[in-house]
């Protein structure tokens, strides 16, 4: 069967057709990953240091300062989750004893490991020559690259940052990570690379970083306009590749932002729905906001059942991992170790419920969204912990109803499509029924 | 007159409800939903429009006061007896079927024998029909597959001979005979078999009847001549996406157990609905609008397949456990309402001697504390409370339910209907009504 047969009877969809063009931006972003996997892939040949690091919280500028290359072990794990490939992965982790119930980035990245370190792409990945862990909430994180020292025999810079336990960064918090900057990972980077820290540098990194963020919070905040020219979860999590990976602080990433930012336009200006895996969606019917990771195994798939109904996303709290841009934060290249700091301390992961609930409360409102649904995975506690409860709260706050599903990051054997299609038409559909009963008969 | 139907396509079972004109369901219909959903579908279909046609004598008997007396035992002899015809004529389409299996080659070196056997095993399963549908008769099952399984098997049994044809040819024959007749649908079966019951009612009814037997056919009459315009459909359920409809007349099976059990107990807030492979916790509002739910994620533990696999291992029909469960006088504590796990799980309690009442008790117990969760994470048990799906058939699961209730959420008044196995497809069919009514 063809795609264009598979597609659903009277649904918002319009089949993949010469006059749709695909998102340009999209080949860039492509070709930005596949160069910095190749250039990972002989970086110790050419001379260059490697360090590990998590996406939130990642101090891209200051590595790339010290000419290090990052790899960022959820982005590979997450990019073999696309690719197919996690499901082995993650048997050889429990063939080491794993359990079931470990979070299944960790299980993927070990696994990888195992089997020889190859990456996404297909190239080798090199050894890190440090890891660089900056905590900002998630306690896997920890315990990871606990392992990964043993399975590396390498050194590890700690960088801990203060949880926002009240909601709020003070300066006490700041001054402690500038602290650690200034003492701890600094000198780290310096001994690995064997260069000086060199301020100015890292100070025309930030000032590029900026540029980007706020071509991408215009992308973001594009999806306030009726119909949104994007999707901002299945869309948003391409739009935040580069930034919340190896390309912030680097001429790339701002070349990247300014052609989505003018591609965006361009369907803003012709009042264009977002660009789908296979299509465009033509009839926003009902506008949601997401809390929680996608699923990456199944992600075509589960993005499907959403567009297919005439779902779109236009705001999501995962995009936030990394940074919560569209809320005013920015590097600053005037405050360089400081705005670090603070972009540590503002994470999405490092947000206590009570600011989650407020951050989604603020998008339903602000996006007018119709609906909001949370993906609980499985494997992440760190995400779920109290999901249920944020739930309630966005109910009775926003007197939007909530839809809650369920699966994983990377592990293929927690996603049911049965299911969890069932539960998103029943969503939707209950969302179709409440407008219903709200319109005058 | 116009109708309205309402399929809801189940793991376990297919089920079809009839609406009239006013929206009271006047037919409901249920088969097993076997490999082939279009065949479940249509045969669902043709029981509610048996069962409505049957609604229409009565409704035809209504107008007769003089038959007042006689019309409740005459209408339950009438429907006992169209069963029974259908018994027996797919038992005809059962013999047609064995023999047309049986004369595959490699079963020619007997085959004169297993003709021969295959008829006295008939004969011997249609005697066994009549006692099933006498009078006074509980059947296990009200699927002909299940019914004509167990009086195969019981007979080949007896006649299974190790140095001819075996039992386990007998049963390989069954097995592909019975797929053909389940997979057959018949076309108008209330035409074609109320003749022979009204005339076998009639034959075994009491004086007073035959009596009155002028009026009664006049009914019968009445209610064959109607035509039934259907004027809507909606499908539902775990294979709703089979169902040849446009998308428009597919609707959740959470919607439509929520619509059908706001009209089935207007006062409902909470509907509880354990299925074949789904639980599910609804909230609904004053309308029957859903306003929020939670169900199971891809483990089917503790659904009813985990009871018709408990079932299976002990032996018994799925509607035999519940009251087996009641008799326990202390119950096992079981923690895992693993569905695949289950049959293991009773072996081993049953090796430690634990005794099957009590076994079943506590398993029950373990299905609803699952249930419970899931009713507290939709936002809790209001008031009222209705329990829907095949589950709700079964005494000992309602027990439970009811007491964790009371223990958890005090004092609730807790609706379960007789029919509520019909729940979801009498919510399709109200929303195939609505939508006509709109759409006019």
């Amino acid at each position: 069967m063809s795609e264009a047969e598979r597609l659903p009877r009277g649904g918002g969809f319009t089949p993949p057709a010469s006059t749709v063009h695909k998102e340009q931006s999209m080949v860039l972003q492509k070709e930005m990953i596949s160069a910095h996997y190749d250039a990972l892939s002989t970086a110790h040949e050419d001379g260059r240091k490697v360090v590990y690091t998590f996406v939130p919280g990642n101090l891209t500028e200051l590595l790339r300062s010290f000419d290090v290359l990052p790899v960022l072990p959820e982005i590979n794990a997450l990019q073999s989750g696309m690719r197919k490939l996690s499901g082995d992965y993650i048997a050889e982790a429990e063939k080491h004893g794993h359990s079931e119930d470990v979070c299944t980035y960790v299980k993927c990245d070990i696994g990888m490991l195992k089997k020889g370190n190859i990456g996404p792409t297909g190239k080798k990945l090199p050894p890190p020559d440090l890891l660089l862990l900056s905590y900002t909430g998630c306690f896997t994180f920890m315990k990871w690259f606990e392992l990964l020292r043993q399975e590396y025999n390498c050194p590890v810079a700690m960088l801990q940052v203060p949880y926002q336990s009240d909601g709020r960064i003070h300066p006490h918090h700041r001054d402690y990570i500038v602290e650690q900057l200034r003492r701890e990972v600094i000198p780290q980077l310096e001994k690995v690379s064997g260069r000086g820290y060199d301020e100015d540098r890292l100070r025309e990194m930030l000032r590029l970083s900026a540029r980007a963020e706020d071509d991408l919070v215009w992308v973001l905040e594009s999806a306030k306009h009726k119909p949104s020219p994007i999707d901002a979860y299945f869309g948003g999590v391409y739009y935040i590749g580069p930034m919340f990976t190896a390309f912030r602080g680097t001429p790339e990433g701002v070349e990247y932002y300014q052609a989505l930012r003018s591609e965006i336009e361009e369907r803003l200006n012709a009042k264009l729905g977002p660009v789908l895996p296979d299509g465009l969606l033509t009839n926003e019917r009902y506008r949601l906001v997401m809390e929680g990771p996608p699923n990456w195994t199944s992600f075509r798939e589960f993005w499907k059942m959403f567009s297919e109904e005439g779902a779109v996303v236009v705001a999501s709290s995962y995009t936030k991992v990394g940074g919560l841009y569209d809320r005013g934060f920015r590097h600053d290249p005037a405050r360089p170790l400081e705005s670090l700091a603070e972009y540590c301390l503002g994470c999405y992961t490092n947000l206590g419920l009570p600011t989650r609930v407020d951050l989604l409360d603020h998008y339903i409102r602000e996006y007018q969204a119709d609906g909001f649904m949370i993906n609980s995975v499985k494997s992440c506690n760190s995400f779920s912990v109290g999901q249920l409860l944020m739930l309630r709260q966005l109910e009775e706050r926003t007197g939007v109803p909530g839809g809650f599903i369920e699966s994983d990051l990377v592990d293929p054997r927690y996603f049911s499509a049965a299911n969890i299609k069932n539960r998103i038409e029943s969503y939707l559909q209950m969302l179709e029924q409440k407008r219903a009963a709200r319109k005058p008969a | 007159m116009k109708v309205y139907v309402g399929i809801d396509l189940g793991s376990t079972t297919t089920k079809a409800v009839v609406l009239d004109e006013a929206g009271v369901a006047i037919g409901r219909g249920i088969t097993n939903s076997r490999s082939n959903y279009d065949v479940a579908c249509a045969v669902a279909r043709e029981e509610a429009f048996v069962q409505a046609r049957l609604s229409l004598v009565r409704q035809a008997l209504a107008g007769e006061p003089a038959l007042a007396e006689l019309e409740r035992s005459f209408l339950s002899d009438l429907s006992r007896n169209f069963r029974f015809e259908q018994h027996l004529d797919r038992l005809d389409a059962l013999r047609e079927a064995l023999h047309a299996v049986a004369d595959a080659p490699r079963h020619q070196e007997h085959r004169k024998e297993l003709d021969a056997l295959l008829e006295r095993i008939l004969s011997a399963m249609a005697e066994r029909a009549a006692a099933h549908y006498g009078p006074l008769a509980t059947r296990k099952s009200d699927f002909f597959r299940d019914l004509a399984a167990a009086d195969y098997m019981h007979v080949a049994e007896q006649f299974g001979d190790p140095k001819g044809v075996t039992f386990e040819t007998l049963c390989g024959l069954f097995d592909a005979a019975i797929l053909i007749v389940e997979n057959a649908t018949s076309n108008d079966p209330f035409t074609h078999h109320i003749g022979t019951t009204l005339e076998r009612t009639l034959a075994s009814a009491t004086p007073a009847v035959r009596e009155c037997a002028p009026q009664f056919r006049r009914a019968v009459e009445a209610a064959r001549g109607v035509n039934l315009e259907v004027a809507g459909t909606v499908g539902t359920g775990y294979g709703r996406q089979r169902l040849p409809f446009p998308k428009e007349q597919i609707r959740s099976e959470i919607l439509c157990h929520g619509l059908g059990a706001h009209v089935m107990f207007p006062n409902t807030r909470t509907v509880l609905d354990i299925g074949g492979q789904d639980t599910k916790a609804i909230q609904v509002d004053a309308q029957g609008i859903v306003t929020s739910f939670q169900m199971n994620d891809r483990c089917a533990a503790g659904c009813g397949r985990y009871l018709g696999y408990i079932a299976d291992e002990m032996n018994l029909g799925l509607h035999e456990l519940g009251p087996l469960a009641q008799q326990s006088q202390c119950r096992v504590k079981i923690n895992s309402t693993c569905t695949v796990f289950a049959g293991a799980e009773l072996r081993e309690r049953l090796s430690l001697g634990q005794n099957r009442e009590d076994i079943l008790a506590g398993l029950h117990r373990a299905i609803i504390l699952r249930a419970m969760s899931l009713l507290a994470r939709s936002g809790g048990v209001a008031d009222e409370f209705t329990f829907t799906g095949g589950v709700a058939r079964n005494p000992a699961a309602v027990a439970a339910l009811r007491e964790l209730i009371q223990e958890n959420y005090g004092e609730r008044a807790t609706n379960i209907s007789a029919e509520s196995i019909y729940t979801g497809a009498l919510g399709a069919a109200l929303f195939a009504r609505r939508a006509s009514e709109q759409a006019a």
